[in-house]
């Protein structure tokens, strides 16, 4: 379990960057928290950087778009799924689970 | 339309099938391409791939399934030479001629040479993978390096060279690099990126000729009568879009393909898509961008009109363009040669992380970000929408 942020620090619309072995990119999309891996599938670009519209997620760089809940690109040019990781609130603290690596689609 | 031949299989021509089988056409579509390979992604050539980090495969554009699924009929290393758009002719390389009732021009263009080096061993241009396989396999060790252009591709290139530790000359004949994209205070910043990773970079002089050691260059003289030793040259001065094979076919070709702003030729059953596409605004200028996005963005309009069999939706350009080199990224969208103004709007190209907004007449026409994709992101999706898109 990683620590990514205060709940207050990451307002709806937003998303942070978490560094690690792995970087993840952990979203509120309208009061929901997601993470993903923050580099794209395609090639290298930080997701978190991306734009955000529901809870999908466009790389900044090509416009690959990410569905935050599976992982799974909807357009070229990602062909491949990024991770998905469990995100727990406890006590205005945002934890994302790296321990339990979700298969991915 | 029971069958529409596809002219090209790189990203224009790929993007063009994936569109028709999107938007519901179900006949058969047959894709003719030049190069032997199926269709791969060309940007990392200059980066990634040619410095080693990434290998061929991974340069796939599309997945296997989704290939099966368009159930295409793919011709590759096979070139289209002659079209007769009345008789709904395609005439193949093979002998072979096809018969369409729809074509799809996504052919592309080649590489500019410079002149007097075709027969030179150790001159390089990078369009294709071929192309990059043989520039790297040249990349030894200790070689020296002249780079002609210092444009996108020149640029990167050069950066690459210096990852894999070569010595790195770039000769321009221009003043400033990039001035017309990005305005001399902006070009100047490019330049400084050069001289930061030890480029020698010599602006404002163009090159005279070449010397050989027998049939390989050993180096390049500029046009100040500097020589600049080299064991690999790189040309990296554009390209020309590749129309010869439409000679004689009555399409109107003028530095490309002319079509209407939906990317629809004279001949509603015969579009064009990517770089050999020079469509026409809405302000009425002919246009032809030579972009990665521009060739994926093209086939969803021009294959809506090319069905329709007549043009109903209009090309609207992002005009973006994204560049890696010495380790910053540029990221550029808009139009931003006619500005008058370019704002600083955020950090500062000495800490080699900024935006800046190009302005015509007060309003925002383009954006050029280094190292900050967030909030060009933001500034692009405001320029859009300020456009109409």
């Amino acid at each position: 379990m990683i620590t990514a942020c205060a709940v207050d620090d990451l307002p709806a619309g937003e998303s942070v960057r978490v560094s690690g072995d792995v970087a993840i990119a952990v979203f509120n999309a309208d009061g929901e928290f997601y993470a993903i891996d923050d580099t794209c599938s395609h090639q290298d670009a930080s997701l978190s950087e991306g734009w955000l519209e529901g809870c999908f997620v466009e790389c900044p760089l090509h416009a690959a778009s990410f569905d935050l809940r599976t992982g799974v690109p909807t357009c070229l040019p990602a062909k491949k799924p990024v991770r998905t990781y469990p995100v727990v609130v406890q006590d205005g603290v945002i934890y994302v689970d790296t321990r339990s690596r979700e298969a991915v689609a | 339309m029971r069958t529409v031949v596809v002219a090209g299989a790189s990203l224009a021509g790929l993007r063009s099938v994936e569109e028709l089988r999107k938007q519901g056409f179900d006949g058969r579509v047959v894709v003719i391409g030049e190069e032997v390979h199926a269709p791969y992604d060309r940007p990392p050539l200059s980066k990634a791939f040619l410095a080693g980090t990434l290998p061929a495969e991974e340069l796939a554009l599309a997945e296997q399934s989704d290939v099966d699924e368009w159930a295409a009929e793919w011709r590759l290393g096979v070139r289209a030479e002659r079209v007769d758009p009345h008789a709904g002719e395609i005439h193949l390389s093979t002998g072979e001629i096809v018969r369409t009732d729809g074509l799809v021009i996504a052919t592309g263009g080649r590489a500019r040479t410079l002149p007097g080096t075709s027969a030179l061993g150790g001159v390089h241009t990078l369009r294709t993978l071929d192309d990059a396989v043989a520039l790297r396999a040249d990349l030894r060790p200790g070689a020296r390096v002249v780079v002609v252009g210092a444009g996108w591709i020149g640029a990167e290139v050069a950066s690459t060279c210096r990852e894999l530790g070569l010595d790195v000359t770039v000769a321009e004949a221009a003043p400033v690099p990039m001035e017309r994209a990005l305005g001399a205070s902006l070009g100047r910043i490019c330049a400084d990126l050069h001289a930061d990773h030890g480029v020698d970079l010599r602006l404002g002089v163009g090159v005279a000729g070449f010397t050989a050691d027998g049939t390989r260059v050993n180096g390049v003289t500029l046009q100040d009568g500097s020589h600049l030793p080299a064991d690999v040259v790189v040309a990296g001065v554009g390209m020309e879009p590749a129309t010869g094979w439409l000679h004689g076919s009555g399409l109107p070709l003028d530095n490309g393909v002319l079509c209407d702003t939906g990317c629809v030729t004279p001949i509603p059953s015969v579009v064009a898509v990517g770089d050999v596409a020079r469509y026409r605004t809405p302000e009425g200028r002919q246009v032809r961008h030579e972009h990665w996005t521009n060739a994926s963005e093209q086939p969803v309009v021009a294959v809506r009109n090319l069905l329709a069999g007549t043009t109903l939706d209009t090309f609207r350009p992002s005009g973006y363009v994204w560049s890696d080199q010495y380790g910053v990224r540029l990221q550029l969208a808009g139009e931003t040669s006619g500005a008058d103004e370019i704002a600083m709007i955020d950090g500062s190209p000495d800490d080699r992380k900024f935006v800046a907004e190009f302005r015509r007449d007060g309003h925002a026409v383009g954006v050029l970000a280094m190292n900050n994709a967030k909030l060009f992101g933001r500034m692009r999706r405001r320029l859009s929408a300020a456009a109409g898109h």
